[in-house]
């Protein structure tokens, strides 16, 4: 049986795909924002998933205004990086899973979730630049990724309580999948941020705050924020959250944080990324984190549990 | 596995127009201004091929003929108006095929949008961005928050 084990999320902004590609890692204005990602690249190095759901929006480079799907899967064997207007990224060309992309697709549309299939797709940053900072710069992403574009671009996305249960929904799929596969979902974009007007660089940092422990300990309390909150308290591009939360729903009502990094500005964005594991099952799989050194809060919880 | 009980009929309301209008410097794209700007977005969308930034480089208005805009567009587009391009149903990130031809970045256009200098623009994002406080509302009207914000905050 296939499993969701963990779920990863991150921003996307094309600025450190950028800086990536292009060699400035280690200029001052980057090297906090790339040191955060360090325990992760360990975490997954060490966890080796063999799919990755990647939940991400396209900004106008596969979709343009012809046609916008609310959600959609790429049951493709392959995506190659899409040209924005600067040339494609320099990273390998992603390897998709279709046979899984397929049921999920079949299983979650009978389960009243209408995806749109995509059978052909070229992926942009959104997809790309959470493989970067998970994985670096490998000449192969290291494993299979299941594209999930939403359209949080043109009103109206789809609301966060109806991401919260397609993620359920993927859950359900992922388990009926008969060949055993770890998968890991990606939640992507965010957090608070505002490209447009003059209200562009608006930063709130205790919606962000609260919207990572709620995201912990309180995901439905997430799914009733409407898009009208998004907007006026973290920025009217920060609604590309509501697709944390789709992963989210993916995992159990009980998890574990396994880290968490918060970073203020990468470009016009606060730069948030979480990563939970669920809370009953996982233990084998990462049994080494300790050595890997990534910072997990919960441990604490954990003893104060075993103590009693 | 331990489910919790979820209220599969709740559905939160979006917000009303007049709470969006009211929202400082902030413009939705919707689904009427995406219907206005559709022919300057797709005009953007063109730049994403080679061939097509060189021709609009040679004479960006004879360029801008072949798309079916209104007068106003193109002059927004001519003289780089970002936020009047915003206002006529432009999207960001639509808008960025034009930036980006243009080479300039998200920062960069962000701060111009603001009217502050690149220079003012970097320093407030260093400095932990620009506030939520002050920028939630142009009437000055309490904003009316969900029910686990209002909880939240008492």
């Amino acid at each position: 049986m296939a499993k969701i084990i963990a779920s990863v999320n991150c921003s996307h902004v094309p600025a450190i795909g950028a800086a990536i590609d292009l060699g400035k890692t280690r200029e001052p204005y980057w090297v906090p924002i790339f040191r955060g990602f360090e325990p992760s690249k360990k975490w997954i190095a060490e966890l080796k998933p063999d799919v990755i759901i990647l939940v991400y929006n396209d900004h106008a480079s596969a979709f343009s205004l012809e046609i916008i799907p609310t959600f959609a899967l790429g049951c493709a064997a392959e995506f190659p990086p899409a040209d924005e207007g600067w040339g494609p990224r320099p990273v390998p060309v992603v390897k998709g899973h279709p046979e899984l992309a397929c049921h999920i697709a079949q299983s979650v549309i009978l389960d009243e979730f209408d995806l749109t299939i995509v059978n052909k797709m070229d992926v942009d940053h959104g997809l790309t630049v959470p493989l970067s900072l998970m994985f670096g710069q490998p000449s192969e992403w290291p494993c299979r990724v299941i594209p999930l574009p939403v359209n949080v671009v043109q009103y109206p996305p789809p609301t966060g309580h109806r991401c919260y249960h397609l993620g359920k929904a993927i859950r359900k799929a992922v388990e009926s999948f008969p060949e055993d596969l770890r998968v890991v979902i990606f939640g992507t974009g965010g957090m608070s941020h505002q490209l447009q007007g003059p209200r562009a660089g608006l930063i709130n940092s205790e919606f962000d705050t609260r919207f990572f422990d709620n995201l912990v300990k309180d995901p439905l309390a997430l799914t009733k924020i409407p898009f009208l909150e998004y907007v006026r308290e973290a920025g009217s591009e920060a609604i590309e959250m509501v697709m944390w939360l789709i992963a989210r729903g993916a995992l159990d009502d009980e998890v574990r944080e396994i880290y968490r990094f918060y970073h203020v500005p990468c470009s016009n964005t606060a730069l948030g990324h979480i990563i939970l594991e669920n809370a009953g099952e996982t233990r084998a799989a990462t049994r080494k984190r300790s050595r890997v050194g990534v910072r997990s809060r919960p441990r604490s919880a954990r003893k104060r549990r075993a103590a009693r | 596995m331990k489910q919790i009980a979820v209220d599969p009929t709740y559905i939160p309301a979006p917000g009303t127009p007049e709470e969006f209008n009211d929202i400082p410097g902030t413009t939705l794209f919707d689904m009427q201004r995406s219907r206005q700007g559709y022919h300057l977005n797709m005009f953007c969308m063109s730049l994403m091929k080679p061939e097509n930034r060189a021709e609009f480089r040679v004479n960006e208005a004879a360029y801008l003929q072949k798309f079916p805009m209104s007068p106003g567009q193109r002059e927004a587009v001519l003289k780089r108006d970002w936020n009047r391009m915003i206002e006529l149903g432009g999207n960001i990130y639509f808008l960025s095929k034009l930036f980006s031809s243009d080479g300039l970045s998200f920062q960069h256009v962000a701060a111009l949008m603001t009217g502050s200098t690149q220079e003012q623009y970097a320093q407030m994002m260093l400095a932990g961005g620009r506030s939520v406080e002050g920028n939630r509302s142009k009437s000055g009207r309490k904003p009316r928050h969900s029910k686990s914000e209002r909880k939240r905050r008492g």
